[in-house]
C-alpha cells in the first residue's frame, strides 16, 4: 500500500473528467429555465414533459422490446456457447470468433449487417436490430460466463454424474444454478447495452419503429432541449443501478461465492 | 490443461461427445458465422464490385473502389481522421496511465470503487454522454460561463464545432476502455524490478523508461487499440460536436451507405477501419510475446 | 474375502504418455484397498476408469462378475469421493447429500431418514442447513463422504481423501476412515501417494510406478519384503547396496558378499542385483561385522538415534536407526552386521 501522493490530481480530474458532465446533465434536468444555461429554479416538469412525449416513449417501447428480446437470445446462445468452448475447445481460433463481435468496431457490424439484410432481401424493422443485437450479446454473454467457468471446480459435474444424474439432469440441477451469477450478470449487461445502442440500430432499423436512442439523435441534433436533460438523468440512474447490480453477481469485488 | 499421465480427459466416450459438441457449440457458432463472419464477407467482397446506377450493385468486379480511396479528397479525411483518432489516443494514455497508477496505489477496497466508477460512464448511453458536450462547451455554456466568470476570458468561446470538441468527445467516450488495461499491466507490475534498478543507481525517470513502460507496454497497446479504433470509426462525435464541417472516415461511411448509396465505396473505406484493427492486433500479439516476464516462483 | 472387482490386463494412454500399461489387480469385498504410487503412476487413471470417466484401450474390468466397462457411471454402482469435494455450492448440506437418493428416484420419507442416519454416522449432524462454503475443511470432507455413501454403493473410490487437510486432522481422519469403513461395510479403494497413508489404513496396498504393478501386498508384506526395487525405494527407508546375485547374497565391490534372501522373481545368479537392508535392521557389531565405516553424523528425534556412517569405497552412507539416544559419537568406527533373513535381495 503505497501512498498515493501527487497520483491524487489525475485521478481526481479524471473522475471529475468523466462525472462532471453527466451531473451537469442532471442539474440541468431540474432547472426551471427553457435553456439550460441559466438557473431560475428547481423543478420536475421537463419529467412531466417527458412523459407526455409520444416519440419518446413509442421510442422507449421499442427499446424494450428489442433489449429484452435480445438479452433472452443471448443468454442462451452465450450460455451454450461458453460451456462448450470451456468444455470442449482446445483451439484459440473459436475463441476469438465468439469474442470478435465484441472487439469489431460497431459501424463495420452495422453495415455488414445491413449489407447481409439487404442480400437476403429482408425488410428492416426492429426484427433486424433484434438479430444485430443478439451478435455482440452473444459474444458479451460468451465471455462473461466463460470467465466464471474458469473458476468452476470441473468435478462438479462428474460428482453429479457419479451420484446418479443424466446429463441432462446435471445440466439443469448442477451446471445452470452454478453459472446463474454469471448468466444473470451477462443478461442485465446485454439488456443495458441494447438499450443503450446506436450505431447499428442505426443502420439496420426501418424507418418507422425507431428505437430511444435513435429518437435521442434525432432530437439531439436540432440542438438542446430540456427534456432530454430529464431522459438522460433517468437513462443514467437506471444504467448506474444495472451495472452496480452486475457487478455485484460477477463479484469484482470479491462479493458473490 | 496439458495431458500428463494422470490427466482426465473431460471422457465422455466418443459417439455421446459429438451430439453434446453440437449442442452447445452448434447454435452460438452457427449464429456468429452468418450474422458476424458473413456480414464481413460480404463487405469485403463488395468492396470489388460497382455501384449500379440506383445505388444497387452491379456485380462487375473492379479496383475502382480502392482508387477512389486514394483519392486527394478521400486521402485528407483519413489521415485527417487518423490524426485525430491519434490525438485522441496519445491524450488517453497519458491521462489513462496515471490514472490507472494513481488506482494502483489505493487500498483494495477502494481500488474496487475506484475500478467501477471508472467503468460505469462507458455503459451509459453513448449519445447521451456526447450529448453532454454540447451542453457544456456551447457558448453560452457552463464552461464558457465559469471561464468568463473567472475573468479568464471576456467573450466566450466557440469551443464547439471544433476539432478540440471533437477530441474532448472522443476522449470522453474511450477514456475508461484505456484505463482498463494499464490498470491490468500496472498492477501486475514487481515492485521489486524498480527497487532493483534504483539500487543499481538508474533515476526515476530512467527506470520508468527502462523497466516500467516496457513491461506495461502489452497493456499500453491494448488500450490504445480500444481507444483508437472505436474514435476512427466513429460518427456521432464528429457530426454533433463537429458540426459537419469535420468530417471523419465514420460519416464518410455513413454517408455512403446512407445518402450517396455507394457501398462499394463504402465497403473499402469500412476495410481501412478494420485494416487499422489487424495491424494493431498483429503489433499487439508481437509485443506482449516479447515482453513476457519471468518471475521466480512465490513472486 | 471373496473378489468383488476384477482389472484384467487394462492398458491406457494419452497421446505419447502411458497411463496403465497392462495393470492386472483383484480387489475383495469388503476390504480396504489402496493404490499407492508418485505423481504420473496411473493410480488416478485407474480410479476414474472404475469411476466411469475414463475409458479403456485394452483390457477388461468386471464388479461381480459383470462387466463393468460398458455401463456408464450414472449406472454404475460405485461412488467416488473426489479430490477436491466437488460439493455444489448452491446446494445445502442436506441437499448435497440426498442428491443421489433423489436421482434414485426413492420416497421423500427414506430419503430424509437416510441422510439423517449418515450425518450422524460421520458425526456433521448440526450442520445440515449451511451451505458448503460456510463449513471448515474437514467438516467439507465429511459431507463428500456422506454423499459417497449414502447410496450404499458396492465400491467407495476416494481420490486422495486426506491431502487437502492439515497435519492433525489428518490423523484423526486415517482412523476415521478405518472405522467408517468396517461400520458401513463397503469395500473401500483409496488413492494415495503417501505411503505412510496408506500403510496404516488399508488391508492391501497395490504399488504402481509408470502406469505398472510393482507388488501387491497386505502393509507387513510390502513392508518386510519388497518384491522390486522401487517398493523398496518407495515404502519406509531402505539401505541399498548395488551389485551381483551370487548364491545367498548379492556380491558388492570391494564389500564383498553381502547375505540377503530372495523372495519372489530372484534375480539369477551373475545378474545385476540389490541388497536392501533396513535401518532398524543393522546391528552394531564390532566383532563380526559385515561392513565397517565411520560415524558421520548422529541424530536423536522421537525416540530413535539415526546414525549416518560412511562405509569406505561406498558413495552412500548406511543408516542405521536404534531405540533410544546413542552414546556413539561423531568420527567412531563402527561394525554393522544383520540378519541375512531381514535382508532382501531384488534384481537390479
Amino acid at each position: 500500500m503505497r501512498r498515493l501522493g501527487w497520483l491524487a490530481v489525475p485521478l481526481g480530474a479524471t473522475m471529475a473528467f468523466l462525472y462532471l458532465p453527466m451531473l451537469v446533465l442532471v442539474v440541468m434536468s431540474f432547472n426551471a429555465s427553457g435553456t439550460p444555461y441559466t438557473w431560475t429554479g428547481f423543478t420536475l416538469g421537463w419529467y412531466g414533459e417527458l412523459a407526455g412525449n409520444a416519440q419518446i416513449l413509442v421510442g422507449l417501447v421499442n427499446t424494450l422490446i428489442v433489449a429484452t428480446g435480445a438479452t433472452a437470445g443471448s443468454v442462451v446462445l452465450g450460455t451454450l456457447l461458453a460451456i462448450g468452448l470451456d468444455r470442449y475447445v482446445r483451439r484459440s481460433i473459436l475463441d476469438a470468433l465468439a469474442i470478435g463481435p465484441a472487439i469489431a468496431p460497431d459501424i463495420v457490424m452495422a453495415i455488414g449487417l445491413l449489407a447481409l439484410f439487404a442480400t437476403l432481401g429482408m425488410t428492416l424493422g426492429l426484427h433486424s436490430v433484434l438479430l444485430a443485437h443478439i451478435v455482440f450479446g452473444t459474444a458479451l454473454v460468451a465471455a462473461v460466463v466463460k470467465a466464471r467457468l474458469g473458476h468452476t471446480d470441473p468435478s462438479l459435474e462428474e460428482a453429479s454424474r457419479d451420484l446418479g444424474a443424466t446429463a441432462t439432469e446435471t445440466f439443469f440441477r448442477i451446471t445452470v444454478p452454478t453459472l446463474a451469477p454469471a448468466i444473470v450478470a451477462g443478461a442485465l449487461l446485454v439488456f443495458t447495452l441494447s438499450m443503450d445502442e446506436f450505431v447499428i440500430a442505426f443502420f439496420t432499423n426501418g424507418p418507422s419503429t425507431p428505437t430511444l436512442p435513435i429518437v435521442i439523435y434525432s432530437m439531439v441534433r436540432f440542438g438542446v432541449t430540456p427534456e432530454i436533460n430529464a431522459l438522460a438523468t433517468i437513462l443514467l440512474l437506471l444504467t448506474f443501478t444495472i451495472v452496480i447490480a452486475a457487478q455485484r453477481l460477477t463479484g469484482l469485488g470479491g462479493s458473490a461465492e | 490443461m496439458t495431458p500428463g499421465p494422470v490427466a482426465p480427459a473431460r471422457g465422455a466416450p466418443r459417439r455421446r461427445g459429438l451430439t453434446e459438441r453440437v449442442i452447445f457449440l452448434g447454435p452460438g457458432l452457427l449464429y456468429l458465422v452468418v450474422f458476424f463472419l458473413v456480414p464481413l464477407a460480404i463487405i469485403a467482397g463488395i468492396s470489388f464490385l460497382e455501384r449500379g446506377r440506383f445505388g444497387g450493385i452491379v456485380f462487375a468486379p473492379t479496383l475502382d473502389n480502392f482508387a477512389r480511396a486514394l483519392d486527394p479528397i478521400y486521402l485528407r479525411v483519413l489521415t485527417s481522421s487518423i490524426g485525430l483518432a491519434l490525438v485522441t489516443t496519445i491524450l488517453a494514455l497519458f491521462l489513462g496511465y496515471l490514472t490507472a497508477w494513481g488506482i494502483a496505489r489505493l487500498p483494495r477496497r477502494w481500488r474496487t470503487i475506484a475500478l467501477i466508477l471508472v467503468v460505469l460512464p462507458f455503459w451509459t448511453n453513448f449519445l447521451i454522454r456526447t450529448y453532454a458536450w454540447i451542453v457544456i462547451l456551447n457558448s453560452q455554456g457552463p464552461l464558457n460561463g465559469a471561464l468568463v466568470g473567472l475573468g479568464v476570458i471576456a467573450q466566450p468561446l466557440e469551443l464547439l464545432y471544433t476539432p478540440g470538441a471533437v477530441v474532448a468527445g472522443l476522449l470522453y467516450a474511450y477514456l475508461p476502455l484505456m484505463i482498463l488495461p494499464l490498470y491490468a499491466a500496472i498492477e501486475r507490475l514487481d515492485p521489486e524490478l524498480r527497487e532493483a534498478a534504483a539500487n543499481l543507481g538508474a533515476t526515476p525517470i530512467r527506470v520508468f523508461l527502462t523497466i516500467t513502460l516496457p513491461q506495461t507496454l502489452p497493456g499500453v497497446i491494448i488500450g490504445s487499440i480500444f481507444v483508437f479504433v472505436p474514435s476512427l470509426g466513429n460518427f456521432i462525435v464528429p457530426e454533433l460536436l463537429g458540426g459537419g464541417k469535420l468530417i471523419m472516415v465514420g460519416n464518410l461511411i455513413r454517408d455512403q451507405f446512407l445518402k450517396a448509396r455507394d457501398w462499394p465505396f463504402g465497403s473499402v473505406l469500412a476495410l481501412a477501419v478494420i485494416a487499422a484493427l489487424a495491424v494493431l492486433l498483429v503489433v499487439q500479439a508481437q509485443v506482449s510475446r516479447r515482453t513476457a516476464t519471468t518471475t521466480a516462483p512465490g513472486a | 474375502m471373496t473378489a468383488l472387482v476384477s482389472i484384467d490386463r487394462v492398458s491406457r494412454r494419452f497421446g505419447d504418455v502411458i497411463a496403465l500399461d497392462d495393470v492386472s489387480l483383484v480387489i475383495r469385498e469388503n476390504e480396504f484397498f489402496a493404490l499407492l504410487g508418485p505423481s504420473g503412476c496411473g493410480k488416478t487413471t485407474l480410479l476414474r476408469i472404475l469411476a466411469g470417466f475414463e475409458t479403456v484401450d485394452a483390457g477388461a474390468v468386471t464388479l461381480a462378475g459383470a462387466d463393468l466397462l460398458p455401463i456408464p457411471p450414472h449406472r454404475r454402482p460405485i461412488n467416488l469421493m473426489f479430490q477436491s469435494y466437488a460439493l455444489f455450492p448452491h446446494l445445502s448440506v442436506e441437499r448435497n447429500v440426498a442428491y443421489g437418493l433423489e436421482r434414485e428416484g426413492r420416497p421423500k420419507d427414506e430419503i430424509r431418514d437416510r441422510v439423517a442416519e449418515v450425518l450422524a454416522t460421520v458425526g456433521i449432524t448440526e450442520t445440515a442447513r449451511r451451505r458448503p462454503s460456510q463449513l471448515s475443511g474437514g467438516q467439507r470432507q465429511r459431507v463428500a463422504l456422506a454423499r459417497a455413501i449414502v447410496k450404499r454403493p458396492r465400491l467407495l473410490l476416494l481420490d486422495e481423501p486426506l491431502s487437502a487437510l492439515d497435519r492433525q486432522v489428518r490423523g484423526e481422519m486415517q482412523l476415521e476412515l478405518k472405522r467408517l469403513q468396517h461400520e458401513v461395510g463397503i469395500t473401500f479403494v483409496v488413492v494415495t501417494h503417501d505411503q505412510e497413508e496408506a500403510m496404516s489404513m488399508a488391508d492391501r496396498i497395490a504399488v504402481l510406478d509408470h502406469g505398472r504393478v510393482q507388488q501387491v501386498d497386505a502393509p507387513v508384506e510390502l513392508y518386510d519384503r519388497p518384491g522390486t526395487l522401487f517398493v523398496a525405494r518407495f515404502i519406509g527407508s531402505n539401505n541399498l547396496f548395488h551389485g551381483t546375485a551370487v548364491g545367498g547374497g548379492v556380491e558388492v565391490p570391494v564389500l564383498g558378499v553381502l547375505p540377503g534372501t530372495a523372495h519372489t522373481d530372484p534375480p539369477s545368479a551373475g545378474a545385476r542385483a540389490v541388497l536392501a537392508v533396513r535401518p532398524e535392521h543393522l546391528v552394531l557389531d564390532d566383532a563380526v561385522p559385515l561392513v565397517r565405516g565411520t560415524v558421520a553424523e548422529t541424530t536423536f528425534k522421537g525416540g530413535m538415534s539415526t546414525l549416518a556412517v560412511d562405509v569406505p569405497d561406498y558413495p552412500m552412507p548406511v543408516i542405521v536407526t536404534q531405540p533410544g539416544a546413542t552414546r556413539i559419537e561423531r568420527g567412531t568406527a563402527v561394525g554393522l552386521r544383520w540378519d541375512a533373513a531381514r535382508a532382501v535381495v531384488l534384481r537390479g
